[in-house]
């Protein structure tokens, strides 16, 4: 009985994952596909150049390493009915705190590399839990409760460096954080993929994911079966800023420099994007996080792709608009049913007996 | 009186998801009249409202309109051959003027613009008609909402309906608002419009309508005039006197039952205000107590003050001899108290989770996030409760919200189960659900509580209280007024009487 169930348990999830990943996976195909035709197979096969892996796709990957960082964290937090807008505003102060820390130290000392990158991890966890603490405990509209941050955050953040931009020289282990590379993979590619399965882990092997799931899909039921949602909502909080943080300290390492002003900015927009594209709904509750990282790595396909075919970069929003549009649509069950229609209608006529388990929500006759 | 009828429905049957929400129903509307619809939640009023205004198609039966057939494939369309509905809620925008709202869409006009003085004009000789006068250029923010209804009613007359349902009106209202609602329904009657009047307020009942619809869990129990049909004998109709045909599950007092000792849990002058007036109450182990009342008596009130849903703000609760502080949903299961609520869609089940998550959440949610229930022994949970309370399908990986409302119902006793509560309070838990899911529950509640398990059970349909019950506490108007404990009390009859004589009393 239990063999057959695990085998069952295997099928469903498997079956309900890959109807929800469908779409986007198409999508990313699509425009992988416009890309080799434009520029041949090189887009896609990686070069070593240096010892490094590098080539169009791999640059894409390094690139969108930040912005997957936020937009996991991202994931947690919309799960859980939520959303943080202030993930631009951290990224920021993330590395403005890095940055501004090595300017006045040893940039060569691996010691005080470590330390700046600890420090600016440990404050922007703590600018999450504080976040996280206002919607649990306050009850604050999380769209409100990170607006504060988002708006005030970059103003902290020129606080931290004095309006200036700090930088950090080219010889200091720091950048290799952005720049280099360990087995021929770009660094930033080892930490995202290191967050991405950390993330997995921690919410698929504990109950932390179903909670949450639990708390987005339903937060009264989930209350009165005892769930304890104000912890759970801190700890996902909590996570998206340090997440946000590091994307911060990845970016920084990159440039060499902290912009107060202009670090991750919109990031926050990208992060929402990636999410939903990934079939995450923004009503909270089932969370995909191979779906977030699929709508990374369209977002930034994308923005190569403008080039690629040889549009101007202002056509850039624009066409991430379209696409947008296009998921969102071949997401909608409406549309999708919209569409089929021709098709669904010849079919059910040509078997009509066919028991279908109809998916009908119950309508309780409630008087 | 006995004009021809304006609407005749014949035979009504609605089918929700293999729940049968009305089974051959009947209900006759006449001019002049105002019709009472009775009966207790989840007996199909909304639903046979609903296939009367179109919002529903019936699966079985026809409508009369005026002596002609007719199906209406949408509110509008109801809506154009006379029927209108004025819900609890008003339809209205606030922020319009009263005259706006009244000719909303269909405004006088002179040329491309409105002619807001002609609008005016009809506006206040509209509501002058019902004997309502008001300054109709004034926002209908500005009224209270017993005006608001009042501007609903007149908009909806002025659309030339021949029928006016009002749904629950009176229910936000004081008393003075009634009387005025009364009064301009009375008015209407006489010129002409049947009214439907659906309402838990009895006294309300009496006094305007001249004829009323029982039913009961979706059959038509019958049509009488108010005035041969006195309080009790209502009562009686509408909870339900005629043992159904469910297997007998018989289980008396006594026998399990032991009298005396330290009860599991004892309320002493537990209550919250505006929701529950302070009551006492001792549930020992393995006894089935019931709560009994109307709707709205405060039986639902009083169940989530002792799970700890809501928060008390008198009296004391004891569990297992002492005394219980901060009870909230979380320490009431760790104490080993278990709570299937009233609504279990929206207030039970996480829909878009699996049978298997929604089955283990309590039991998740006591170890704490970072303990998994190990997926073996998880398996092996959700398998043996599924097979036990022969859930279907038996697949634990369906959303729970595909499933029926009866197995909806046992994914969320077997949630409680898993973590073997001391007390199990089960807000009707039989509502809405098919026959043979009913039979399984009732049988169920038997079982546990012959194995020791307290259970705080609540129904709308007495007979199913009287036949598991222990003791029964009856309320009425948020109140617990009294507990019947003697064998012989364990009557629907008995629980009848308490419930008029008490009302008399005051």
């Amino acid at each position: 009985m239990s063999a057959s169930t695990s085998l069952k348990t295997g099928r469903g999830r498997a079956g309900a994952y890959f109807k929800r990943l469908m779409w986007p996976l198409i999508v990313l195909a699509a425009l992988l596909i416009v890309n080799v035709a434009v520029t041949g197979f090189d887009f896609l096969i990686p070069d070593v150049h240096d010892d490094r892996l590098s080539g169009a796709f791999v640059n894409i990957l390094r690139r969108a390493a930040p912005l997957l960082l936020i937009a996991l964290g991202m994931t947690l937090v919309i799960a859980t009915k939520g959303i943080d807008l202030s993930v631009g505003a951290v990224y920021a102060i993330g590395a403005a705190i890095a940055c501004q820390y090595l300017m006045s130290r040893d940039q060569s000392s691996i010691g005080a590399v470590v330390f700046a990158v600890a420090l600016a991890l440990a404050i922007a966890a703590v600018i999450g839990a504080w976040n996280g603490t206002m919607v649990a405990y306050f009850g604050v509209q999380p769209i409100v409760a990170t607006l504060i941050l988002m708006i005030a955050g970059r103003g902290i953040a020129q606080l931290i460096t004095g309006g200036h931009i700090p930088t950090v020289g080219d010889t200091s282990p720091f950048v290799e954080l952005g720049r280099g590379a360990i087995g021929t993979v770009p660094v930033p590619i080892w930490i995202a993929a290191a967050v991405f399965a950390a993330l997995v882990l921690l919410t698929r092997t504990t109950a932390l994911g179903m909670l949450l799931e639990s708390v987005g899909g339903n937060p009264e039921a989930s209350r009165l079966a005892g769930v304890r949602s104000k912890g759970i909502t801190i700890l996902v909080y909590l996570i998206t800023g340090a997440c946000a943080g590091l994307a911060g300290i990845l970016g920084a390492a990159n440039l060499g420099s902290a912009d107060a002003n202009n670090g991750g900015l919109w990031i926050e927009l990208d992060a929402i994007l990636a999410v939903v594209i990934g079939g995450t709904a923004l009503i909270g509750g089932r969370f995909f996080l191979v779906g977030t990282t699929i709508g990374v790595v369209i977002i930034g396909t994308l923005e190569v792709t403008i080039i690629n075919v040889g549009l101007s970069s202002q056509w850039q929003f624009t066409a991430k608009a379209i696409v947008v549009f296009i998921v969102a649509m071949l997401q909608s069950p409406e549309f999708r049913a919209w569409v089929l229609r021709p098709f669904r209608s010849r079919r059910a006529r040509r078997s009509p007996a066919e028991p279908t388990p109809e998916p009908a929500p119950e309508k309780a006759p409630v008087t | 009186m006995s004009d021809e009828p304006i609407v005749q429905m014949r035979g009504i049957t609605k089918d929700f998801t293999g729940v049968r929400a009305l089974d051959g129903v009947d209900l006759t509307l006449r001019p002049g009249e105002i019709h009472a619809v009775m009966g207790e939640n989840g007996a199909g009023k909304s639903t046979l409202i609903k296939v009367l205004t179109g919002v529903h198609s019936p699966d079985a039966g026809r409508i009369l309109l005026g002596g002609e057939p007719v199906r209406f494939h949408s509110p509008g369309h109801a809506q154009a051959g006379g029927i209108s509905t004025v819900y609890q809620e008003v339809n209205l925008t606030e922020n319009l003027s009263v005259a706006e709202n009244l000719f909303a869409g269909r405004e006088p006009r002179l040329g491309p613009f409105i002619n807001f003085r002609a609008m005016r004009r009809r506006a206040a000789a509209l509501m002058s008609d019902i004997g309502v006068d008001i300054n109709v250029a004034a926002p209908l923010s500005s009224y209270s909402i017993a005006t608001q209804q009042l501007v609903a009613i007149a908009r909806a007359v002025d659309i030339d309906a021949k029928v006016l349902i009002l749904d629950e009106p009176t229910s936000s209202l004081d008393r003075d608002e009634v009387a005025v609602l009364l009064r301009v329904m009375r008015r209407l009657a006489d010129s002409g419009c049947a009214l439907v009047f659906i309402s838990h307020f009895l006294d309300q009942v009496y006094e305007i309508c001249d004829r009323m619809t029982v039913l009961r869990n979706g059959s038509l129990v019958g049509e009488w005039a108010t005035a041969e049909l006195p309080e009790s004998e209502l009562i009686g109709h509408m909870l339900g006197r005629e043992v159904e045909a469910l297997d007998a599950i018989e289980r008396r007092a006594s026998e399990s039952a032991p009298e005396g000792g330290t009860p599991l849990l004892s309320a002493e002058g537990l209550g919250r205000k505006g929701s529950i007036a302070p009551f006492d109450l001792d549930i020992r182990e393995g006894e089935v107590v019931g709560l009994a009342g109307l709707l709205g008596s405060g039986r639902t009130e009083a169940a989530r003050l002792i799970a700890g849903a809501d928060r008390h703000d008198a009296g004391h609760l004891a569990f297992d001899g002492r005394q219980v502080s901060g009870h909230n949903p979380r320490t009431a299961a760790a104490r080993g108290i278990g709570f299937c609520p009233e609504n279990r869609k929206t207030e039970g089940l996480v829909g878009e989770l699996s049978v298997a998550e929604n089955m283990i959440l309590a039991m998740q949610a006591s170890r704490g996030w970072a303990r998994a229930i190990p997926p073996a022994r998880r398996a092996e949970l959700v398998d043996e409760f599924i097979a036990k309370l022969d859930i279907r399908p038996a697949d634990p990986d369906l959303p729970v919200a595909n499933l029926s409302g009866g197995n909806q119902q046992k994914v969320l006793l077997a949630r409680w189960m898993l973590i073997a509560p001391r007390l199990l309070i089960l807000d009707e838990p039989t509502r809405g659900i098919d026959v043979g899911a009913k039979a399984d529950i009732q049988r169920l509640v038997a079982e546990l509580s012959a194995e020791g398990m307290a259970v705080l059970f609540i129904s709308a349909e007495l007979e199913e209280v009287t036949r598991l019950s222990d003791r029964i506490a009856v309320l009425r108007d948020r109140e617990l007024i009294d507990v019947l404990h003697e064998e012989s009390d364990m009557t629907t009859e008995r629980i009848v009487d308490t419930i008029v004589s008490r009302g008399g009393a005051e």
